[in-house]
């Protein structure tokens, strides 16, 4: 092999934001535009594979670009929360493409050279944040990813897509320069530095109390965790093609808080550290409650995607309880839930979108007995909805077995309740929709409607991602190993 | 020839003025006028080179000894400001010739250069002088001007605009002198580094204090803090596109200029923030002012007014890391003026190309524009982008300067002000984004073009700039780092 790690970590982050270029250059040329994003997802694959057989090797691979400041860098760094990261990110990007040409084609959407181009910047942004070695280097392309999604957001262009595009640019970019800006600037005085480390950058005699404050503002700046009160942007991005709330609002976005939170609490804080600030508990209590109350509203939501929005918001809740709580099974269980919630999400938002492109069906009420003519689609749903409520033969059971081992670790009986309830609401929102699709009763029937399978492509992808769930469950060791090693970083 | 650059760096756009009149053609006197601009960057870019290697220039003019004599005075401060001021003037001038067309009558652009180059020229002779006299003489070329330059715009609300311009600039200039004689009557010199050797034996006077006062309310009438701000607004919405950008890019830095002159050269550290509860005054003034004039540019329907009152919140940015009075604090400052300099010029530069298109800066009119000129939409989106503070633009390098100024200074409460004050940012950026890319065109404006490239170069030079110094800030971090230890006479 001829080109070096650090150079394929660099493309890895350069590719995607060259491919714009190929995308536009191409714009007038559909099957050859979607075979620039298609051939640019297959290596940009290729690169963080390669990255990954590196860093399992025990390389230690970083670079550095150059300072924007004095004191901060433009800096990678790989380890391996940044790793799943992005091998989830750029493995379902892949599968995202191949949906959305379906998709994007029979629903005849305007605009796609638009769509894709700002979808490749997106993916290149999420590499810069998931190998970033330092706080600021990650800020920058946290708000590239934020720029970049407003207009997939918007891309209908109607009044519905303005607004949602106001409450998502706004709540994400109000969030981060209030807070989270505040916090990174907070956090260079008093540390003097903001690299990720193993055990935090913080002295062990820093005062708790300005320590807890700036735990705060991440918590709160890190708007694409999603933590109540600061979540309602996930439920307006909803407007947005399906394709985007499938691989960026359940997968790409999201995760990209969740992971920041993750990092921020294991590489900044510390886990010793984070166990003894005075505002962990009142955080974790609101990750909690912001669980709990998000099933409670996705269970009265009729829309499906809002319906599934909500039930993000929850899952997200998961990951950053399982982050503060601070423990070792809890950050396990958060990184490992960071990839099941993906691939069981994205596989959920693939199966609303393809009921809606062949059955112009948005309402789960409209659902009943559909899945006798959609039944690929449905059993899919049925399987993705097992993963994330948590239960054998999915992927899902893994991270949510380690964040209760998490719960009990650090005895944290209320947060387990709270988990507990949630999957039963879990239950409760999500299965009936497979369930009447299939057992209709005698009320309602397609039959005769035409409508069948969604197109080729995207029935592909759904079936990817429902099998991955299930292979997550049988083989999930890669995942843990990684998620094991978090804790264990060497400098 | 290089020892005599100060003098030249004023000299050559001072004395092309009144050479204009000798061009009859208007594209002639354009392109005059455009290389006594580029002249006067070169220089300003050799003084700053000069000014960095090898520390403050003095320059004695006629080869009079001061305090006698006059004398120029470049350090890192002024060089810094003659760069702003020169490249800014040098990039607008490439899109006067086509901007002026429509905005000015033929018979007037020779009137027109005449007078930008002289505002020109008094405003790098106001930043290289180091006699406070010369700062009054100076600032009254660059003011009188100005107010004609303002009253030449189309619209006939201009002549109010400048002749209300007229009456608080006059005031302001006319404080500064009273403070100026003051000071004379007590030191006997007007050379601003003998007056500040001094001054401090006079200091405890009642005399200096009011001299010190007057100073202070002049330069902030000329800088619009708010509340001294009301001739700002209008100024700048009625006056030719040209102007506003110019002068929305360099007026008010060099009034920020002769306050840290004055604070810092003349009256010294000690004195200025003793005399008068400066700090407490400036932080309040500039929060104030970040936030009254965020909300009001928020319900502006004329994007030139939008924009203006953005410029006075900026200003209050500027005031607030000032008011810090540390290091940090200063340089955060001065970079804040380099910053604003890059994204207000770039933005109203866009603006008058939209001008030059459909003939309005009304918001009601911008409806699908974002189709039509993608360009220069483009360009006030990036700019409005540096202008809330996102990172990898020159404004995200201001603000973490100033939220880190005031965090060093343990006031965590402004530090949040100031990041919520640029939120309001968001809501007015956002609303001509939305505008411009959301609403379909409006009927009978359905062929509307892009800008020409007269415009287009030089706007997307300077939102080029907006990017490259966002993300290689060696060039204004070190000087503005520089500026300020010198300015507290700390050694680098």
């Amino acid at each position: 092999m001829s080109i070096s790690l650090e150079t394929i970590l660099q493309l890895s982050i350069i590719l995607p934001m060259f491919a714009v270029v190929g995308i536009v250059a191409t714009g007038r040329k559909p099957d050859l535009r979607e075979g620039v994003t298609i051939s640019t997802s297959l290596v940009l694959l290729y690169f963080v594979i390669k990255l990954y057989q590196g860093i399992k090797q025990g390389e230690s691979i970083s670079v550095q670009w150059w300072e924007i400041l004095p004191g901060l860098q433009l800096s990678f760094n790989i380890e391996p929360l940044g790793m799943i990261f992005a091998l989830i990110a750029s493995f379902l990007w892949i599968i995202t493409t191949v949906y959305a040409i379906g998709y994007m084609r029979s629903h005849q959407e305007q605009n796609q050279t638009r769509f894709y181009a700002c979808f490749a910047i997106a993916i290149g942004s999420v590499m810069g944040i998931a190998f970033a070695a330092n706080l600021f280097t990650l800020f920058i392309f946290y708000e590239v990813l934020t720029l970049s999604t407003y207009p997939l957001v918007t891309h209908a262009g109607t009044k519905e897509a303005k607004k949602g595009g106001r409450i998502y640019l706004g709540i994400l970019l109000s969030t981060s320069i209030a807070f989270f800006l505040l916090a990174i600037v907070s956090t260079w005085f008093v540390a003097g530095t903001l690299d990720f480390k193993p055990g935090g950058v913080f002295d062990s005699n820093v005062n708790t109390t300005v320590a807890g404050v700036i735990l705060v503002l991440f918590i709160f700046g890190i708007g694409k965790a999603a933590i109540m009160p600061f979540h309602r942007w996930l439920p307006a991005a909803m407007v947005a093609p399906t394709p985007v709330s499938a691989l960026l609002h359940a997968v790409a976005v999201v995760k990209a808080g969740v992971f920041t939170v993750l990092k921020v609490c294991v590489l900044i804080f510390g886990v010793d550290l984070l166990a003894v600030l005075p505002t962990t508990q009142f955080m974790l209590y609101l990750a909690g409650a912001s669980v709990l109350l998000a099933s409670l509203v996705a269970m009265r939501l009729d829309n499906l995607k809002a319906r599934l929005a909500y039930s993000t918001v929850s899952q997200l809740g998961y990951v950053t309880i399982g982050a503060l709580m601070a423990s070792s099974s809890g950050v396990i269980g958060s990184s490992m839930h960071i990839g099941m919630h993906a691939f069981g999400k994205i596989t959920l938002f693939f199966c609303a979108g393809a009921i809606l492109v062949a059955a112009h069906k948005s309402k789960i009420s409209e659902m009943r007995g559909i899945g006798l003519q959609m039944p690929i689609t449905m059993a899919a749903f049925f399987i993705a909805s097992l993963s994330i409520i948590g239960v054998p033969p999915t992927g899902g059971t893994w991270s949510k077995w380690f964040l209760l081992m998490g719960t009990m670790q650090t005895e944290q009986w209320t947060i387990m309740v709270i988990l507990m309830i949630s999957s039963l609401l879990n239950i409760a929102y999500l299965l009936p929709i497979p369930l009447r699709a299939f057992f209709p009763g005698t009320k309602t029937s397609f039959a005769g409607t035409g409508i069948k399978e969604a197109p080729l492509p995207s029935l592909i992808a759904l079936c990817i991602t429902t099998v991955s769930c299930v292979i997550l469950f049988v083989y999930p060791q890669p995942l843990y190993e990684l998620a094991k090693a978090i804790l264990v970083t060497p400098g | 020839m290089l020892a005599h650059l100060p003098i030249l760096q004023v000299i050559v756009p001072l004395m092309a003025a009144p050479l204009c009149l000798f061009l009859s053609r208007s594209r002639l006197v354009w392109l005059f006028a455009l290389i006594v601009s580029g002249l006067a960057f070169l220089i300003s870019s050799l003084l700053l080179q000069q000014v960095m290697t090898s520390g403050t220039i003095i320059y004695e003019l006629g080869g009079w000894d001061a305090p006698w004599g006059i004398e120029y005075r470049i350090d890192q401060l002024s060089a810094f400001l003659l760069l702003i001021i020169s490249a800014v003037s040098t990039v607008v001038l490439f899109a006067a010739h086509t901007s002026i067309q429509q905005e000015i009558p033929t018979g007037r652009h020779t009137l027109f250069y005449i007078l930008y180059l002289l505002s020109l020229a008094g405003m790098l002779g106001i930043v290289a002088t180091g006699d406070a006299f010369n700062v009054f003489v100076f600032l009254e070329i660059s003011s009188l001007s100005a107010y004609a330059l303002i009253a030449l715009g189309k619209d006939r609300r201009a002549l109010w605009a400048s002749y209300q311009y007229l009456i608080m600039g006059t005031i302001g200039a006319t404080f500064i002198l009273i403070g100026i004689g003051l000071m004379y009557q007590m030191t006997g010199t007007l050379n601003m580094d003998d007056l500040s050797r001094r001054l401090p034996e006079v200091a405890h006077t009642r005399t200096v204090f009011t001299a010190f006062a007057f100073v202070i309310v002049g330069v902030c009438l000329k800088l619009a803090l708010f509340p001294l701000h009301l001739w700002l607004p209008n100024a700048y919405a009625y006056a030719p596109s040209i102007v506003t950008t110019f002068f929305a890019a360099t007026a008010t830095k060099v009034a920020i200029y002769l306050l840290i002159r004055f604070t810092f050269s003349v009256f010294g550290l000690s004195f200025s923030f003793t005399a008068l509860p400066l700090q407490m005054l400036f932080v309040v003034l500039g929060l104030l002012g970040i936030f009254v004039a965020s909300f009001a540019a928020i319900y502006q329907k004329n994007v030139k007014h939008l924009f203006a009152y953005s410029s006075i919140a900026q200003i209050g940015y500027m005031i607030v890391g000032f008011s810090v009075s540390t290091t940090t604090g200063l340089m955060a400052t001065l970079l804040h003026m380099f910053n604003h300099a890059l994204m207000k010029s770039a933005l109203f530069l866009a603006l008058a190309a939209v001008i030059y298109r459909i003939g309005s800066v009304q918001l009601s009119q911008f409806h699908g524009l974002g189709r039509q000129m993608p360009f220069t939409m483009a360009a006030i989106v990036i700019g409005g982008l540096s202008l809330i503070g996102v990172p990898l633009t020159v404004g995200f390098v201001s603000k973490w300067y100033l939220v880190l100024a005031t965090i060093e200074n343990g006031w965590w409460p402004v530090a949040v002000l100031i990041l919520l004050g640029s939120l309001l940012a968001v809501v007015y950026v956002w609303r001509i984004v939305e505008v411009a890319y959301f609403k379909p065109a409006l009927a009978g404006r359905e062929g509307t073009k892009e800008a020409p490239l007269s415009f287009l170069i030089p706007i997307w030079i300077l939102v080029i700039a907006n990017i490259y110094f966002g993300v290689d800030t060696r060039l204004s971090v070190q000087v503005a780092q520089a500026a300020s230890q010198s300015l507290f006479g700390v050694s680098p």
